[in-house]
């Protein structure tokens, strides 16, 4: 196997005096898409946090492309190729959907043309002068995701993508996540949906109080799915 | 003679002139104080010290340098926004996870440091600064006549406050302001500095204080207490503007430049109060201010 594109590797974690990550291990893999499955208040989102540095109280170790990135400042964790996407989107309201899509700088070439963001997500470009917040749900997850791919980041970090979002947009959400894996891009994803989350990744983790318990790849799943019931209550 | 509720025109249009003069001028430090706060939610007390730093060092430059105004212009709120880094990275990026009060009480404190410095080498009687030669005299509008300095600095204002405005607005810098002020994690996640941000933003806004002391020390004498008199009155735009709000501040200030103007005509015994009786009322009536997002 090929070395991995993110490395993590006894990742602990903590909110102020509150220890939440126990040494958490995970691999990604150029091209994957990889899942984060587990009950709320599991570890996953805070795992994401902490790669991505928003979390800032944490130790172990965190390689992308064989570089550390434990010890940079958060701004230039992006430019180590890493593309956020957060759980509570981060629309600006004070900035218009076209503001909103070009305010992260590009951090490496290759990113998505403007021109292909918006063929990728017609409704954007039809709202592009209205107030970010204005969008629906599901629109604005749609930007949170644009956003990111103009970057160029080599891998995206989306925390739970469909959350409070309607089936059908659910669905739309799927078929970019897999237009984007078409196109060769690597993606650590957080999900609770768990019907979602199996149509879309190439391997799973499964995380329990801050503990990496188990992990697979997408054609051991249904070999997987009497204790996955057990874990995640499906 | 033409008279308006029984005030002569001259007279009428002298005190809205002199309203207007007073309008600019809250209209540019409101400006600066309220980029400061939307940005880094620091209730910025020391702005009217920076703004009599502006005026002195324009002073300091004539004086010692022989720099006359055009080039004190841009070199003096250079100078004071120069003090703003000094300010920001030594002392406000300290304080930035505490309580607002902490940056209202520092930079309090460093305003009392700055003035009683200035008051113990300058004393209080203030230092004049002349009229540049180009703006010596006065247009004769017919109905009043229109100092051409005050022309200038009314102009000047209008300027400063729409080139912030579109700095803000219009441009990718202004973007990150303006998306940093509602979510600065993010916005550095993304990949921008906003440590850096802040430390210009604040910049920015002494360097307008800066600029508007300079554009003062013509019009007023260039004195230590210059900041202190008119600080005040410039929280209450902000407070009835609405904190933070860029538009809200700019057009605040000149509103009520021209309503204290206009009372100093009909009613002057109310015309030192009548800012702060209005901002009673709004706070009443809207607490957020004018132009705030409740």
């Amino acid at each position: 196997m090929t070395e991995p594109l993110l490395e993590v590797k006894g990742l602990q974690a903590w909110y102020g005096e509150s220890h939440v990550l126990h040494g958490v291990d995970l691999q990604v893999h150029r091209g994957e898409t990889v899942t984060l499955l587990g009950r709320n208040g599991a570890g996953k989102t805070t795992t994401l946090k902490s790669i991505m540095g928003v979390l800032r109280k944490r130790q172990g170790e965190i390689r992308l492309s064989g570089k550390d990135l434990m010890n940079l400042p958060l701004h230039h964790i992006a430019y180590a190729g890493l593309g956020f996407v957060p759980e509570e989107r981060g629309i600006f309201s004070g900035l218009s959907v076209h503001e909103n899509l070009l305010l992260p700088p590009k951090v490496a070439e290759g990113g998505f043309t403007l021109d292909e963001i918006y063929h990728l997500f017609p409704n954007l470009a039809e709202r592009r002068n209205s107030q970010g917040t204005k969008l629906s749900g599901g629109e604005q997850q749609m930007l949170a995701i644009a956003r990111i791919l103009r970057t160029g980041a080599n891998i995206l970090l989306l925390d739970e993508p469909t959350e409070g979002l309607a089936p059908v947009i659910v669905q739309r959400i799927g078929d970019v996540i897999r237009a984007l894996k078409a196109k060769g891009m690597t993606i650590l994803l957080v999900e609770q949906n768990f019907r979602f989350a199996r149509k879309v990744a190439d391997r799973f983790y499964v995380m329990e109080d801050g503990h990496m318990i188990d992990t697979f790849r997408a054609d051991e799943l249904e070999g997987r799915m009497d204790s996955l019931n057990e874990t995640l209550g499906l | 003679m033409v008279t308006v509720f029984g005030i002569s025109l001259p007279a009428l249009m002298g005190q809205l002139l002199i309203g207007l003069i007073n309008g600019s001028f809250y209209a540019m430090l409101s400006l600066g104080l309220a980029v400061i706060f939307g940005m880094l939610r620091v209730i910025n007390f020391a702005h009217g010290a920076q703004y009599m730093l502006g005026a002195f060092f324009a002073w300091f430059l004539l004086r010692y340098a022989g720099i006359g105004f055009w080039p004190a212009l841009v070199l003096a709120p250079l100078g004071v926004a120069l003090v703003g880094v000094v300010i920001e990275k030594v002392l406000l990026s300290r304080i930035y996870n505490l309580d607002h009060l902490y940056g209202l009480l520092l930079t309090f404190g460093l305003a009392l440091v700055i003035e009683g410095l200035f008051r113990h080498w300058y004393g209080t009687s203030g230092q004049p600064y002349s009229i540049p030669s180009t703006f010596q005299g006065a247009f004769n509008l017919g109905f009043m006549i229109l100092p051409k300095y005050r022309a200038f600095v009314i102009v000047a204002s209008v300027v400063v406050c729409l080139a912030t405005w579109l700095l803000i607005e219009k441009t990718k810098f202004g973007a990150y302001l303006r998306a940093a002020t509602e979510n600065p994690t993010l916005v550095q996640a993304f990949g921008v500095n906003v440590p850096r941000l802040l430390t210009l933003t604040y910049a920015i806004g002494a360097g307008l204080a800066g600029l508007a002391g300079v554009l003062a020390a013509p019009v007023y004498q260039v004195s230590p207490l210059m900041g202190q008199n008119i600080v005040i009155i410039v929280f209450a735009v902000v407070v009835i503007g609405g904190m933070g709000s860029i538009m809200g501040a700019v057009i605040t200030g000149y509103v009520l430049g021209l309503v204290e103007g206009l009372t100093k005509v009909f009613y002057p015994e109310a015309s030192s109060t009548v800012i702060f009786v209005i901002m009673v009322l709004v706070l009443l009536v809207r607490p957020a201010g004018l132009f705030g997002k409740e």
